[in-house]
């Protein structure tokens, strides 16, 4: 084979040719399509899911390669082969992170994945800090901007969302807020507002006031954390709608968020100066420190104006604090993949009383070795009462297994659950005995949930 | 009362008790798949126990799941079932083993509650026992009798049922005790449970073993015992302790009459994901059918006939096909049988039974391939042997002179070759893993209770053929379980596993898209295309209509006939064949020793015959197979083993002022041994290395491995720490780093993440390191910055004591020299033994692998076997720097990787070198490199030849590799 060619995304194509996006995050990813759409692209989002995504994936792309990959390049040759598209008016945009994980190499795969199927015409975008570039797709300021902003609010109507869904009376009603705001955001970005300042605070409180709005009934459930390899931990087609499965069985759920993920990425440069010494770029350092702070300023300030909104809601400390907290369980250093933040985000989790975590990976992950199920004997020694399934997936995995290794872990979650429950029933018991006061029941039933 | 119904794999069991928890009833059922049908049948073995056929129910199990939620049955998790019942019954318990059909668990109940569930790639269990049974023909009741008897033990994979198949079939073909086989599985099973479980939380105090296999099998129990050292207890019911686990949970009413009734209907419902059906009608099939039909060999009459013949017997892995035909290619007589475990005695007896019925046709050559071609040759006196590769290419050819593509499905492998010009271009076997095969089906079709004959009838009728993707034994049971579930016909399963064998052989061995990339006349062999459904869905797939020979399964055998006889025509030596009389006096016996010609202690077979006469098998050298071909000063010939000595003769200082510290030689150890010996040497240190791994290297640690799927280069780590503590070394160097060495080759200098990061898994998962016993140094460090290296161990050093910069500075400068002179003295003796091939006209093989692979115990041989063939070797990094940078396709940042795109491509401007690329199983960066690597090879006409190694030991499909390709190259000059 020679050389695979580049197609190169060309100024005529922005007009002519759509961008099909992978849906990794679909709260996310919609407002950043609509950020392309803003910026006179072409864009959609693949959502077609099914037996065929697997097969185009196991098809032309290598067995042994990652489930992601199969899944992401699956996806794409089936939407291409699906007669929705002109073969000729598309072009493909993927991600490209650099890091010493065989996921580097999606973009690559991808190429050669085209060329075996007869569509090497067709260009790919590298969605990356500037590893390639096409002359017709270039990332504006403005662009990486409203980007950020659309991760952060992802995250936020995400985190909102799932202390919510579990508990509507009204079946459906969170999941219309979310469709509501993923709109007002993405017209608020083509207004060129709501992604800094004033106008995103503003926006995010309205977002908690309508979330908090929510009529609940709030119940005793298992909480439960899911953390693991990007791609699988975030996308329904990676884990086999994990969440939704999670909720049917009667829990509550927590992702810890994208943000965290990208100030991962950022801050491992400095560790690697730590390390291994300087930098070839002179400004490296300095600009993604100031990127760090910025991006965490911004964390802050939204964890504070919900906690100022309401106090319904469970919220975690920032990027700062979880950073601190799998010093002792793994170093610093361990930056392929996850990397440390893996651990960080299920020592997190546990503080925030989401002690029971599905840990999500494609089956064969190689820093999930190290990092995962590497690191769980140390979490463990360190937090006994943490409840960790590592799950692995993959194009053949029987979902039939992998939900009765979560049912596993359900279980001893609810026998800790239905302990605490007694204990605290108890401790109640014997304290309105004690003050002989008359509190509502309505109101301690209350404050007994939130404190679990 | 309460019923308790534990739904697994293979079996119901159903346990009743009454409210003060007595046990009224118990018993279990085999359900065949037929789980509605089975549960009816038990609802109505307890209905005479209870009243109005009420009873509080409850359901667990991993094939209970769906029925439970169905139909609104409270559903118990059967681990946290277990752990009820234990807590309950035998309260003071530590640990609980449990081995299910296909499942295999470890409970911790003291302490923090843990509990270890087999991964999805750990087949250790019940199954598997069942499977291993299959393969040495014996009941699986029988086995546990007959390994009481055992003498010695094996070492057979535990990671995975497929991969320890890899290593009972060359047993059997060796003639190997069935009794020492059969204990030997069930040690593989212990220890796959200990090693593949526990992932390094000791077992100890007061031990439970629950399911069938631990109560049924003794021998499994006494192993698991040795292993743990200790006395395992298996209680009373201990078969039932998930559905009494289910029992006491029980708390829901309900009546069984109405239940039974709910299951019936929902028998019928079917919404797995189904595909487009083989046939859409009875006239297709028809048609399919005759046109096959078409395809078959001339015979002759062996009653009438007389005068000269030529026999081939092809000696596979499950089955001996034997052949014979006239002296105008005209089949005589065909026989293919299943080896039963003997293939020696199961091909006297067909010689003996041909010869006595006819008498008049002479033998005149004969030839052997297959996995027991050598045992074949030597047993019978047989005059050729040939790679079977190449039988089949003869066979084909024979049959259509332009066949351009050949794939060949047997009981246990996939062999497909592609032609071009002629000569065998390129070569696709099917690794360990990928088992999709005869055997396979075989395996499948017993389990349900259908012949082979009567399933492919059933999965040419089937509407709806199951999915079932391409993935392994182990994996396709749990598909076909879930299958079952929803409500797949058998017909349909049939159907799905038919098209799933092919699937695996076009997606996984060959990968290919399209018919056109493989060829326009494709023949297709081996007994499993003689099943229909599976070559209507290779047709159906590739949309292309292919030949088969209608004695497709004996084509193995037939190309060695045809050989024999060719042999026949261009040379003229005596026939050495057997005859009659020695035949009926015939028989041999096998004893199993291990070698001692030198450190490597080779396990050997030999095999006496009843005329004297000894064939030996199993080492990995010709010491003893062929002395006048053996070779001492391997070195010259080897740079692996160059670089083995090499390390090997590292000395450590004497009188080391600053005491003893270790360094494991393991993954990126190997190659920066020279420099961290040096480095601690100059330092003050007596630094203690740990040997090449063997066996036991792995054995030692592995119950600390905490994740079953990483690679064996990987898991060996373990081994070699704790090699280094016992020895009692209080000080453990072993550093953790991103970068490797940075060559400039590249587009960055990554490790990969095991390489990288290792170290830190090993702090978190060895006992002595977590208990502080150790000083473990496990910073982050790399070389490729000089200066930066001693910065990081002036910080990294003050752990062990006072050092100064300047001190760590002049060791630094030695160790680097070290680590060059290293370097050159390789690229050196490179040279030296690329010449010596050169001038002695051997062809020159580049193994491309892992520095580290270089551990005997990882490449398993495989250099000194090509040393055997009449190959010199050499490794990759010995080429990579004898080309310049250049781009390549895919991101090109390990450091270790981009030294095998630059021997690639350097091979491809030398005519007389090849590569073969050796990959761990498991390593996932491969997936990128293979295809690279080839398509590199490619470019320029090269053959590219893959070995995917792993716990695996027996070097046969990995030879038939190697001499295919040598053959190949033959035939192209």
């Amino acid at each position: 084979m020679a050389e695979v060619p580049r197609v190169e995304f060309t100024k005529g194509m922005k007009k002519t040719h759509t961008l099909l996006l992978p849906n990794m995050l679909p709260v996310h990813f919609k407002m950043v399509r609509e950020i392309f759409v803003n910026f006179g692209y072409k864009a959609e989002l693949l959502t077609n899911e099914g037996p065929n995504v697997i097969s185009e994936g196991l098809k032309y792309v290598h067995n042994d390669m990652c489930y992601p990959a199969q899944l992401v390049i699956g996806q794409m040759i089936d939407a291409l082969n699906s007669g929705k598209y002109d073969k000729h008016k598309v072009a493909l945009i993927i991600s490209q992170t650099g890091g010493g994980c065989r996921a580097s190499n999606y973009i690559f795969l991808l190429r050669k994945a085209l060329i075996k199927a007869h569509m090497e015409y067709i260009p790919v975008v590298s969605l990356s800090m500037g590893l390639e570039k096409n002359p017709g797709f270039n990332l504006t300021n403005k662009m990486l901007l409203q980007a950020f902003a659309a991760i952060a609010y992802g995250d936020l109507i995400a985190l909102l969302a799932n202390q919510t869904r579990p508990y509507e009376i009204k079946k459906g009603e969170t999941n219309k807020i979310i469709e509501k705001w993923t709109q007002i955001i993405a017209t608020k970005f083509a207004n060129n507002s709501g992604y800094i300042g004033w106008a995103m605070k503003r926006n995010i409180i309205d977002i908690t006031k309508d979330f908090d709005n929510v009529k609940v009934k709030k119940t005793d459930k298992i909480k439960v954390g899911i953390v693991g390899e990007i791609y699988i931990k975030f996308a329904p087609l990676g884990n086999n709608h994990l969440q939704d499965f999670l909720e049917s069985e009667g829990c509550e759920v927590m992702i810890p968020g994208l943000l965290g993920y990208f100030l991962y990425s950022m801050q491992n440069a400095h560790y690697d100066k730590e390390y291994y010494g300087g930098f070839k770029r002179k400004f490296e350092l300095p600009f993604r420190s100031a990127v760090i702070t910025i991006v965490e300023q911004i964390e802050l300030m939204i964890y504070k104006n919900v906690a100022a909104t309401t106090s319904n809601f469970v919220l975690p400390e920032g990027f700062k604090h979880e950073k601190t907290l799998s010093k002792g369980i793994i170093d610093h250093g361990v930056k392929m993949g996850e990397g440390w933040l893996l651990s960080a985000e299920i020592l997190e989790l546990n503080e925030l009383g989401y002690p029971n975590v599905v840990c999500a990976q494609p089956f064969g992950c190689l820093p999930n070795h190290i990092v995962a199920k590497g690191a769980i004997r140390s979490i463990n020694a360190r937090e006994p009462g943490i409840n960790i399934v590592p799950i692995d997936y993959d194009p053949s995995t029987a979902s039939v297994n992998q939900e009765n290794r979560i049912k596993l872990m359900l279980s001893v979650a609810k026998e800790q659950l239905d302990k605490k429950i007694e204990e605290k029933a108890s401790h109640n018991r014997a304290r309105s005995v004690r003050s002989n006061l008359n509190a509502s029941v309505a109101a301690r039933t209350k404050l007994d949930n939130w404190e679990l | 009362m309460k019923l308790g119904l534990d739904i697994g794999s293979t079996t119901i069991k159903c346990i009743l008790i009454d409210e003060n928890k007595n046990i009224l009833f118990e018993t279990y059922k085999r359900h065949f798949s037929k789980i509605q049908s089975t549960t009816i049948e038990l609802f109505n073995m307890v209905k005479p126990y209870l009243e109005n056929n009420s009873v509080e129910l409850a359901i667990s199990g991993s094939a209970g799941m769906g029925m439970a939620n169905r139909l609104k049955i409270p559903f118990v998790q059967e681990v946290y079932a277990t752990r009820v019942a234990v807590l309950e019954n035998i309260p003071d318990t530590d640990v609980v083993i449990e081995l299910g059909g296909e499942d295999a668990k470890i409970l911790f109940l003291k302490g923090s509650l843990e509990v270890r569930m087999n991964g999805t790639c750990a087949g250790g269990t019940g199954s598997f026992i069942d499977q291993m049974a299959n393969l040495l023909n014996i009941p699986v009741e029988k086995l546990d009798d007959i390994a009481k008897n055992y003498t010695q033990t094996y070492s057979i994979a535990s990671r995975c049922g497929v991969y320890a198949k890899g290593d009972v079939q060359p047993l059997i073909n060796q003639g190997a005790e069935k009794s020492d086989i059969a204990r030997s599985v069930f040690e593989s099973v212990a220890n796959q449970t200990v090693g593949g479980l526990a992932q390094g939380r000791p077992i100890k105090g007061n031990v439970v073993y629950l399911g069938g296999p631990l109560t049924f099998m003794s021998q499994l129990r006494d192993s698991l015992d040795c292993i743990l050292k200790l006395k395992g207890n298996c209680p009373n019911h201990s078969l039932y302790y998930v559905s009494l686990g289910t029992a006491y949970l029980a708390s829901e009413i309900f009546n069984l009459d109405k239940v039974s009734e709910d299951l019936k209907i929902d028998g019928t419902r079917c919404k797995y994901n189904a595909i487009e059906p083989l046939f859409n009608s009875e006239l297709e099939i028809e048609e399919f059918q005759s046109r096959h039909a078409k395809a078959s060999l001339k015979t002759t009459d062996p009653t009438t006939y007389k005068g000269d013949a030529y026999l081939g017997i092809d000696s596979g892995s499950t089955t001996i096909k034997l052949c014979i035909i006239d002296k105008e290619d005209n089949l005589i007589y065909t026989k293919y049988q299943s080896n039963n475990g003997d293939p020696v005695e199961s091909a006297r007896l067909f010689l003996i039974e041909f010869k006595e019925n006819y008498p008049d046709i002479n033998i005149k050559k004969s030839c052997s391939t297959g996995y027991g071609e050598e045992l074949m040759k030597a047993a019978f006196n047989i005059e050729y042997n040939v790679v079977e590769t190449m039988a089949h290419y003869r066979a084909a050819k024979h049959f259509d002179p332009l066949t351009d593509f050949i794939i060949d499905i047997g009981g246990q492998d996939i062999k497909c070759f592609k032609i071009e010009n002629g000569v065998i271009d390129d070569i696709f076997l099917n690794e360990a893993c990928s088992s999709g095969c005869g055997s396979f089906l075989q395996t499948f079709f017993d389990a349900l209770g259908y012949t082979p004959q009567e399933a492919t009838k059933l999965a040419l009728t089937s509407r709806a053929p199951v999915d079932l993707g391409t993935r392994c034994t182990v994996f396709m049971n749990s598909l076909v379980k879930q299958a079952q579930k929803d409500g797949a016909k058998v017909e349909d399963i049939f159907a799905g596993l038919s098209i799933s064998v092919v699937k695996n052989a076009l997606y996984k061995v060959i990968r290919c898209n399209s018919a056109s990339d493989l060829g326009a006349h494709i023949v297709t062999q081996g007994g499993t295309f003689l099943n229909d459904a599976v070559l209507r869905s290779f047709e159906q797939l590739l949309d292309t209509k292919v030949t088969r020979p209608s004695q497709a399964g004996i084509m193995g055998a037939f190309g060695c006939a045809l050989y024999a006889k060719h042999m026949d025509s261009v040379e003229d030596i005596p026939s050495t064949f057997i005859d009659l009389d020695h035949l009926r006096n015939f028989f041999h016996k096998s004893v199993s020793t291990y070698c001692k010609g030198c450190t490597n202690n080779c396990h050997l077979t030999i095999n006496q015959f009843s005329d004297g006469r000894k064939f030996t098998s199993g080492n990995n050298c010709e010491r003893f197979v062929r002395p006048e071909h053996f070779i001492e000063d391997k070195e010259n010939y080897n740079l692996y083993e160059f670089k083995r000595n090499y390390i090997r003769a590292l000395k450590p200082i004497e009188n080391a002022p600053r005491g003893k510290i270790g360094l494991p030689l393991a993954l990126s150890m190997v190659e920066l041994m020279p420099f961290y010996f040096k480095f601690f040497s100059e330092l003050g240190y007596e630094v203690i290395k740990t040997a090449w791994s063997t066996r036991l290297t792995f054995i030692k640690g592995q119950s600390q491995i905490p994740s079953d799927t990483a690679c064996y280069p990987a898991k060996l780590v373990h081994g070699h720490i704790q090699e280094l503590i016992d020895e009692g070394i209080k000080t453990i160097i072993y550093p953790s780093s991103s970068y490797n060495i940075d060559e400039h080759k590249g587009d960055n200098n990554f490790n990969c993440p095991l390489v990288a990061y290792y170290p830190e898994l090993i702090k978190h998962n060895t006992e002595d390191i977590i208990n502080h016993n150790i000083t473990f140094i496990d910073d982050f460090v790399s070389l490729h910055d000089r200066k930066m290296f001693v910065t990081r161990m002036v910080e990294i050093l003050k752990q062990l004591g006072t050092f100064t910069k300047k001190e760590i500075k002049k060791a630094s400068v030695a160790a680097y020299k070290a680590l060059e002179d290293y370097s050159d003295s390789v690229n050196l003796q490179g040279e030296k033994i690329i010449e010596k091939g050169r001038s002695k006209n051997m062809p020159i093989i580049v193994l491309c692998g892992r520095p580290y692979h270089i551990d005997p115990e990882l490449s398993h041989g495989i250099d000194s076997m090509l040393l055997q063939l009449g190959c010199v070797v050499v490794t990759e990094d010995s080429l990579s720097k004898l080309v310049p940078k250049s781009k390549r396709d895919v991101l090109n940042q390990w450091t270790y990787h981009t030294r095998m795109y630059d021997a690639a491509k350097f091979v491809t401007t030398q005519e007389d070198m090849n590569v073969l690329q050796l990959v761990s199983f498991g390593c996932g960066l491969d997936a990128v490199t293979t295809d690279e690597v080839k398509s590199i090879l490619a470019e320029k006409g090269k053959i590219y030849t893959q070995v995917k190694i792993d716990e695996i030991a027996n070097l046969g499909s990995v030879r038939i590799r190697a001499r295919s390709l040598l053959e190949a190259l033959k035939e192209a000059k």
